[in-house]
């Protein structure tokens, strides 16, 4: 039965009935999830329909929302989030909540207060983060799509390291609505598939405005699945020399033959500079952050989650509650965010950090003015052993390296599996496009799946 | 050298809108706790702030009626501070970008206003606290005058002077007890001439009573401590309506560091000239201007004028009335006196009085063409407050109508000449006390009725 979710969505909705596509995921997490650990919950009375998993700082009625931190307890929300409303409305089953890094705030989903997610390719192994349960339940073929969110890159770096497709859409494309917020000015939801025409598909689904949401966009949704098979021909991609030239070893020639796939299929690949993509992830941490410190400040055991036992006087509340609640990298992420907002320091952090985030959404005007779409690998490597960075955060911050551009900049960008490291981790080619540009993504990202068709190799997990 | 305060006052005041700032419940005052909230009110996660057009179009209201500049472009900022009451951790604020800047009320200039949240309410008993968070959200205009104040007396004219003209926008409903005005006051001294010294602010200033007695006490305050060679430190305190004094409550030291930056969640706050035109036809005669038309038009007296404009509704039913009784002096007198005496006494509003303006109008012009006199008018509009019946009714039912008819009157005066043959002989003669009399016996022969006035005229004419 668990075969039917191999299949791409729209052949699956016709070989079975709703009921027996949301058995069939159901059957699935139960025989694959204890070894990798994606789903914080699994809804077992999930009702018939396309089976979704959702990334569990996504607000859903009916079932918890941990944000795999301890500091939320047993919450349930009174309201679903937008996207998740929207994907019920149109037939949809949410069948399980997704691990990830407490509050997104991490890169391998080891900072998950709830243990780690393991890669379907290599369970010693991170699945990347922080959307990983949400890339593992769709890598381990346990759902046909997965919501995920983005701040830095935590849809496409999990999308890469677990060989799926994964989607960050233009900031305000999807409504925000419902999304536990880390960085409101660069959080977008985003999307997890095996396939690019499921992407586009379920985008037309949960994109669009939404009056519970000011920074939704009123653009008009596109029909996105319109040119997956209109092909590439004579379309111009620029490569990024600053992202690019550091590259070494198999990275590198993965890259190149994707490149070359490209080129093969009639596109246009020229270099392009983008002079200050190097200061992205400075420019992310402390934006991030610093929005992180004040949209953190609502867990304060005064109305919901955890409030310490211990506490007796309000000092204690907060103190007791948030340093119990919270995990260290919360908290370091606080500390930071807090810092770089203290008065004497605004100008040199926030203050500079903003304004060097309009240097480079100029940059990448600049660049989109020559070119239909930039690309870069989505990661620098393949995934890392568990363990190997938890005690270094700033080289677990350079995981982000090529995805946070995006963010910052409020561009699209897709990731799609571009082949294999030392024939057996995935790695993945990351393709960006001005703003709301999606549909023309998806027709690049369609062209060259349709060339490689990475997407029918199936880890270990599953054969 | 003599000591001067410099003060400058933050005035707080309640937008008038159904619904919140940022989400749509409920503002009324006084519903049971927690009961008008919601997942973006309590800050829930993943709940998100939109704005309310309403409280703009107020704010912006309130701005144009003290001719504040308005900018087109407004920002609105995260003032982050932890407290109970306060459900996201940060309160919703316009910080560097406000709404609008520079205007005046009298010679006190406006630095500006801005928009922002109320938090809930923190209540204590004992050693327990409850809170109620029906009132986060609530949008607020924050109103920042320059420190050109000078006394206690000139803060509450000052105050008075906003909240009146709050309330006649409809911007405010002006009521302190329920919290909607509220008020803190930044207090410093110095020596006449000398440059400003340091300030205290005082907070929980919420009647016109404690912001008196605050000022006062704290100026009194920083003079003794500088007169005693100490020195001013600055510092937020608290005033105690019980004693009447301030008291520290807490030091620059421990102030916030609120880390003010623009709230990702809301765009700027764009709003066009054109919306800004469209409100600006919708404010309405502002209380100086209209006091000011009433010493002009109606040739009333500045104190007179002051009086009539204190509120919009008792200016409107005023007009009404100078409009239905035709005499604009006659209905300044009515409802100075008569009106405003009646509604205190009975503590009711005008929009529940039973003297309608068209039924006093009415009353007035019976007075006028002297169908009944003084006495029996006041008593016409006691009958009128208590009974809500028409002036003429009443006059009818009482039998309080006046004889006017000068032909009527000289038939009566006649009469009363004939039967007092003697003492009109000892009038004419020179007693001239004996006037008094004679008029007695007129209004004796009318049952009172006769218009006294022409009663006096006609009988001196015939007593020659």
């Amino acid at each position: 039965m668990s075969e039917l979710l191999n299949l791409p969505w729209h052949e699956a909705k016709t070989a079975a009935t709703a009921r027996e596509l949301v058995d069939a995921s159901l059957c699935a997490i139960d025989e694959r999830n204890p070894a990798l650990n994606a789903f914080l919950h699994v809804a077992r009375d999930a009702a018939g329909g396309m089976p979704v998993a959702v990334k569990d700082n996504i607000v859903t009625t009916g079932m918890p929302t941990t944000c795999a931190s301890r500091i939320l307890g047993s919450f349930v929300s009174p309201f679903d989030a937008t996207a998740v409303a929207r994907l019920r409305q149109s037939g949809c089953s949410i069948v399980g909540k997704t691990n990830l890094d407490e509050f997104a705030m991490g890169s391998s989903t080891e900072h998950s207060a709830f243990g780690t997610a393991r890669n379907p390719w290599d369970p010693t192994r991170v699945p990347g983060g922080s959307s990983g349960g949400s890339a593992v339940a769709v890598a381990a073929r346990m759902v046909p799509a997965a919501l995920g969110s983005e701040t830095g890159g935590s849809v496409r770096q999990p999308a890469a390291l677990c060989g799926v497709v994964g989607l960050k859409p233009t900031y305000g494309r999807i409504s925000r609505n419902g999304l536990v917020a880390f960085g409101s000015s660069v959080d977008q939801i985003g999307i997890l598939t095996k396939t690019v025409r499921e992407c586009a598909e379920l985008l037309g689904v949960i994109a669009g405005p939404d009056p519970l949401d000011s920074t939704s966009s009123f653009a008009p949704v596109d029909d996105y699945a319109a040119d997956l098979d209109a092909g590439i021909r004579g379309l111009r991609f620029g490569v990024v020399r600053e992202a690019v030239s550091q590259l070494e070893g198999e990275v590198r020639a993965n890259f190149d033959d994707a490149l070359a796939v490209l080129r093969g299929a009639g596109a246009v690949i020229e270099e392009v500079s983008v002079p200050t993509i190097g200061y992205a992830i400075a420019v992310y941490y402390i934006v991030a952050n610093a929005e992180a410190s004040a949209n953190l400040s609502r867990f304060d055991g005064i109305r919901y989650g955890h409030r310490s036992a211990r506490a007796k006087t309000i000092r204690e509340v907060y103190f007791e509650s948030r340093g119990e609640g919270f995990g260290d990298e919360v908290k370091r992420r606080i500390m930071l965010g807090t810092f770089a907002l203290s008065s004497g320091y605004y100008d040199a952090y926030y203050g500079r950090a903003q304004a060097v985030r309009a240097r480079l959404r100029a940059d990448f005007d600049a660049a989109f003015a020559r070119f239909d779409y930039l690309l870069t690998p989505t990661t620098p490597e393949a995934a890392f052993a568990i363990g190997a960075k938890t005690d270094d955060p700033l080289a677990m911050y350079l995981s982000d390296i090529f995805t946070a551009p995006a963010n910052l900049v409020g561009i699209p960008a897709i990731a799609v599996p571009s082949g294999f490291w030392r024939g057996k981790l995935p790695l993945s080619l990351q393709i960006m496009g001005p703003r709301f540009s999606e549909r023309a993504l998806f027709r690049a990202a369609s062209a060259f799946e349709r060339e490689t068709g990475y997407w029918r190799e199936l880890p270990p997990v599953c054969t | 050298m003599t000591w001067e305060a410099v003060i400058g006052l933050e005035v707080h005041a309640h937008l008038s809108t159904d619904t919140k700032i940022f989400c749509a419940c409920a503002t009324a005052f006084g519903a049971p706790p927690n009961t008008q909230v919601c997942p973006v009110c309590l800050g829930y996660p993943g709940a998100l702030p939109v704005l309310n057009r309403r409280a703009v179009e107020l704010a912006i209201r309130a701005a144009l009626a003290t001719g504040c500049t308005i900018h087109e472009r407004s920002v609105f900022a995260r003032k982050n501070y932890f407290y109970p009451d306060l459900p996201k951790g940060y309160q919703i604020s316009q910080f560097d970008r406000p709404l609008a800047t520079g205007g005046s009320i009298g010679n006190v200039r406006i630095l500006r206003i801005h928009m922002e949240e109320d938090a809930g309410k923190s209540i204590h008993h004992g050693e327990v606290s409850h809170v109620d968070l029906n009132r986060a959200g609530t949008p607020l205009v924050e109103i920042v005058s320059e420190p050109d104040i000078r006394s206690a007396e000139e803060a509450d004219a000052y105050v008075t002077r906003l909240r009146q003209i709050l309330m006649y926008t409809e911007v405010c409903d002006g009521n302190m007890e329920e919290g909607s005005l509220r008020c803190d006051a930044n207090v410093s001294v110095r020596r006449t001439g000398a440059s400003l010294g340091t300030r205290a602010e005082i907070k929980n200033l919420n009647s016109f009573r404690y912001l008196r007695s605050a000022i006062d006490f704290e100026i009194a305050r920083q003079i003794a401590i500088l007169e005693s060679g100490g020195t001013i430190t600055q510092e937020t305190r608290l005033y105690d309506p019980a004693s009447g004094e301030t008291r520290t409550m807490r030091s620059k030291e421990e102030a916030h560091d609120y880390r003010y930056f623009p709230d990702p969640d809301l765009l700027p706050l764009v709003v066009d000239r054109a919306w800004i035109d469209e409100i600006a036809r919708s404010v309405p005669e502002l209380p100086q201007v209209r006091a000011e038309r009433y010493q002009r038009d109606f040739a009333l007296s500045g104190k007179d004028a002051e009086a009539l404009v204190t509120s919009r509704p008792l200016a409107d039913y005023f007009e009404a009335t100078v409009e239905s009784s035709g005499n604009a002096r006659g209905a300044a007198n009515w409802v100075r006196n008569e009106v405003l005496r009646v509604l205190n006494e009975q503590k009711l509003d005008l929009a529940g009085y039973r003297v309608t303006p068209g039924k006093l109008g009415r009353l007035i012009r019976l007075i006028d063409s002297g169908a009944i006199g003084g006495k029996a008018a006041k008593e016409v509009f006691d009958d009128m407050s208590a009974s809500g019946h028409d002036p003429e009714q009443i006059v009818e039912r009482k039998g309080l109508g006046q004889i006017s008819d000068p032909a009527v009157i000289r038939e009566a005066a006649r009469r009363v000449i004939e039967r007092n043959a003697v003492q009109v002989e000892q009038y004419r003669a020179g007693k001239a006390q004996l006037f008094g009399f004679l008029v007695g016996q007129l209004m004796k022969e009318t049952r009172g009725k006769a218009n006294a006035e022409m009663a006096n005229a006609i009988l001196r004419e015939l007593l020659g």
